[in-house]
């Protein structure tokens, strides 16, 4: 291994780049040469390091200094300053923060990093730096001292369930399939992460994808497999690049491909892409779409297990369960079994989003009340307003309200409260989100991702979408309540696949906990949240308006009026209710009614 | 991206090109349609047609995997595409607005290609930079932390 007096990490992570990351990082390299410093000096592109808005930024090693807001023409200076002189440039730190691997929250005492450990951290190209944080020492402990039973039997006692939402306990999976007697068998590891604000499946296979596929090899020891597939969504293009370079190393390693490490088991791995269908995060659908196929699910059983890839004995995981694998191996079942609750243990990544002060990736004990992650970890909500709700497990997932702060995060709780654990997106809402128009929201994402396989997920959804659809233009009839309600049960009875199970999901649950907005929308035709189109109107204050004609200018559709310093005029019916105005205005004078 | 028809030729060897990449089986299927996608902009039929006698598969199979993906597309789209993101976190924060904007200032209905063969406008799901939403991706740059006045601003800076 060549030696580095310094390495230099560069955020190159797609929004980064949007910043000119790029354009940082080449001036870099070319100051480095221009210095001669650049057999001295490693440059390394990973994913995001800090806070976005920070970007272009870089972390140096072994210092951890972190330096923000880069652009090329600041890299001579730093580069002289850092490397020549061995000056911190003080002027691009960021002296408040901790410099870890953190993504965007700041670190809180109610954080652990088990998942994430190594994200941010290690070059994520390099597989030598994923040793050097005992990487692939687990899969050596496996194959030198354990049976492939006892590796199943290890996973059990971790009590580690499936991190794809339905939390099935990991090592019962395996040993189904290690009991089916058929071969080949194949182990696929699930990352078609498609719910909407889940990114936690991403910044894992980007920022330390040598765990994921630690993972998988004991996983396929395991059941006894030789061939894994990693199906990942085409939306995310770098993880799909740093899954293919990690891949490619370990094959170089001897940790992929023929006798691993000198034994007799062989086992590889080949990455598949989606290319844009939620459905096919459902196991059944992804192998479909892995043969060729268009992704639509078939009915269970058979369970993959049994009948899989190519109907042979499958075993599906997601990546957060597989990247678990390896340091429970390493470090034993019990040092992970006592995290976490008395039956959901260890720990869970949440992308947290929506209406809080601190949104990005965050991992915690299971069992955590959902206050501490949204005023704690998340720091509260922005602006300080009032919480209303948050949405937890994605589209089949549901809301929790005010009254479920203290409720512990974990996958009864969650599941008793109407939600899911799902994959973990976390979506929080102030007093400002109309339910309804989330549920219609929701439903609109669902009727949208049906396949249109089965008729109670393809008709129904359409249908409930629709009721939505007129309960938010103000057309909502007392009915159409009791016709949700009834629809809802049905397509979650009846439906072929999770997608379709989970839909009426947010409906149910915002109809039990926000029942009088639903009624405020159809029976006073009035959007309490003030959010619904056809329900509210604009005005101007004649009060604070000082005709400065800047909404009249920016309005697209003309429907203001009024001489200059006179008060303005909205027409409500040219009006298209864009809000343009509201943004535009610098005195406050436009309100909604 | 391409507007309007592609030449005989460009589509054979955009399909050669892919199947010599990715495989002559039908598993290979998905990769390929995604590579001649990607080089031409679209899936033309002659494409189609191609990829069904090398693979051996039914046009009428190649025709439902094709028109089952969000990403494959069987008809021409402009010069830029426009993704814009109508996931939930982007939603929250504002996207409704931002893609009022957008649908103000093209005046095309989503999905559609405007007259001039310049703008495509699509929705796309969740894109996983929800940290920065209302996000919009144009080709390949992506647009973040947006607000619906910037939309005039930034379609200017494409020809």
């Amino acid at each position: 291994m060549k030696y580095y007096r310094s390495h230099v990490l560069v955020s190159v992570d797609p929004e980064c780049i949007k910043r000119g990351a790029h354009e940082v990082l080449d001036a870099l390299q070319d100051e480095l040469v221009t210095q001669g410093l650049i057999d001295e000096v490693q440059v390394l592109e990973t994913s995001r390091i800090g806070d976005a808005s920070d970007s272009p930024d870089m972390m140096v090693y072994p210092e951890a200094v972190h330096y923000v807001g880069l652009t090329p023409d600041d890299i001579p200076y730093i580069v002289e300053e850092h490397f020549l002189k061995g000056r911190v440039a003080t002027k691009f730190t960021t002296p408040l923060k901790v410099f870890t691997d953190e993504e965007l929250s700041a670190p809180t005492a109610k954080e652990v990093r088990v998942v994430l450990r190594n994200c941010g951290k290690i070059d994520p190209n390099n597989i030598e730096d994923y040793a050097a944080e005992d990487g692939y020492q687990a899969l050596g402990k496996v194959l030198t001292e354990f049976s492939p039973e006892q590796v199943i039997d290890h996973v059990m006692a971790s009590g580690l369930r499936g991190r794809g939402g339905a939390g099935f306990l990991t090592a019962q999976k395996w040993k189904f399939c290690r009991a089916t007697q058929d071969w080949p068998k194949y182990v696929i590891c699930n990352a078609d992460e498609g719910d909407p604000g889940a990114f936690m499946n991403r910044r894992v296979l980007e920022g330390d994808p040598h765990a994921v596929l630690e993972g998988m090899i004991i996983a396929a020891y395991a059941i006894g497999s030789n061939q894994g597939y990693v199906y990942c969504r085409a939306e995310y293009p770098l993880a799909i690049k740093t899954l293919n370079i990690a891949i490619q190393q370990a094959r170089e390693f001897g940790f992929l491909g023929e006798n691993i490490l000198g034994t007799d088991f062989s086992f590889d791995l080949e990455v598949r892409m989606g290319a844009g269908a939620f459905v096919c995060g459902e196991e059944t659908a992804m192998m479909a779409s892995i043969e060729g196929n268009r992704g639509e699910p078939r009915p269970r059983p058979p369970f993959p297990a049994v009948k899989g890839l190519w109907n042979k004995p499958s075993n599906v995981n997601n990546v957060e369960t597989y990247a678990n694998v390896p340091q429970i191996m390493l470090k034993g079942s019990a040092w992970y079994a006592a995290m976490g609750t008395e039956d959901a243990h260890g720990t869970k990544t949440f992308a947290l989003a929506g209406d809080v002060k601190h949104s990005g990736l965050i991992e915690v004990e299971l069992g955590i009340k959902l206050r501490d992650v949204i005023f704690d970890v998340g720091g509260g909500i922005k602006g300080d307003k009032p919480f209303k709700a948050v949405q937890i497990g994605g589209p089949a997932g549901g809301f929790l309200t005010t009254q479920h702060l203290d409720y512990p995060i974990d996958y009864n709780s969650l599941r008793s409260a109407g939600a899911m654990m799902g994959s973990g997106g976390l979506i929080v809402m102030d007093d400002e989100t109309c339910m309804v128009d989330m549920a219609r929201f929701f439903m609109e994402f669902t009727q949208d991702e049906s396949c249109g396989k089965c008729t109670p997920c393809r008709v129904g959804t359409r249908k409930m979408l629709d009721i939505l659809e007129k309960i938010c233009a103000g057309k909502g009839q007392p009915e159409d309540l009791t016709i949700l309600d009834m629809l809802a049960t049905e397509i979650k009875a009846t439906s072929l696949c999770g997608l379709g199970q989970g839909a009426p999901n947010p409906v149910v649950t915002s109809l039990k906990y926000f029942r009088e907005e639903y009624e405020a929308h159809i029976f006073e035709k009035r959007c309490p949240a003030k959010v619904c189109r056809a329900l509210i109107r604009y005005d101007i204050s004649a009060e604070f308006c000082t005709g400065c004609t800047v909404c009249a200018r920016n309005c697209p559709t003309n429907a203001i009026t009024g001489e200059r310093r006179q008060t303005h005029v909205i027409d409500p019916d040219i009006c298209i209710r864009c809000g343009i105005c509201m943004q535009v205005c610098n005195f406050n004078a436009i309100n909604i009614n | 991206m391409t507007v309007g028809t592609v030449d005989a030729q460009a589509v054979q060897q955009a399909v050669s090109a892919a199947i010599e990449r990715c495989g002559d089986h039908r598993e290979d299927l998905i990769p390929i349609l995604n590579d001649v996608n990607r080089s031409l902009g679209y899936l033309p039929a002659e494409a189609l047609n191609h990829i069904s006698l090398r693979l051996r598969v039914p046009k009428s199979q190649l025709f439902s995997v094709a028109t089952f993906y969000q990403m494959f597309s069987t008809t021409p789209r402009g010069t830029h595409v426009i993704k814009f993101c109508e996931s939930a976190p982007c939603h929250v924060v504002g996207g409704r607005q931002v893609w009022q904007a957008l649908l103000d200032h093209l005046q095309i209905k989503p999905g559609e290609t405007s007259p001039d063969g310049k703008w495509t406008l699509i929705t796309v799901s969740c894109l996983g930079v929800c940290a920065v939403g209302p996000v919009v991706v144009i080709d390949d740059d992506i647009y973040g932390n947006l607000e619906p006045s910037q939309i005039p601003d930034i379609l200017a800076r494409y020809q």
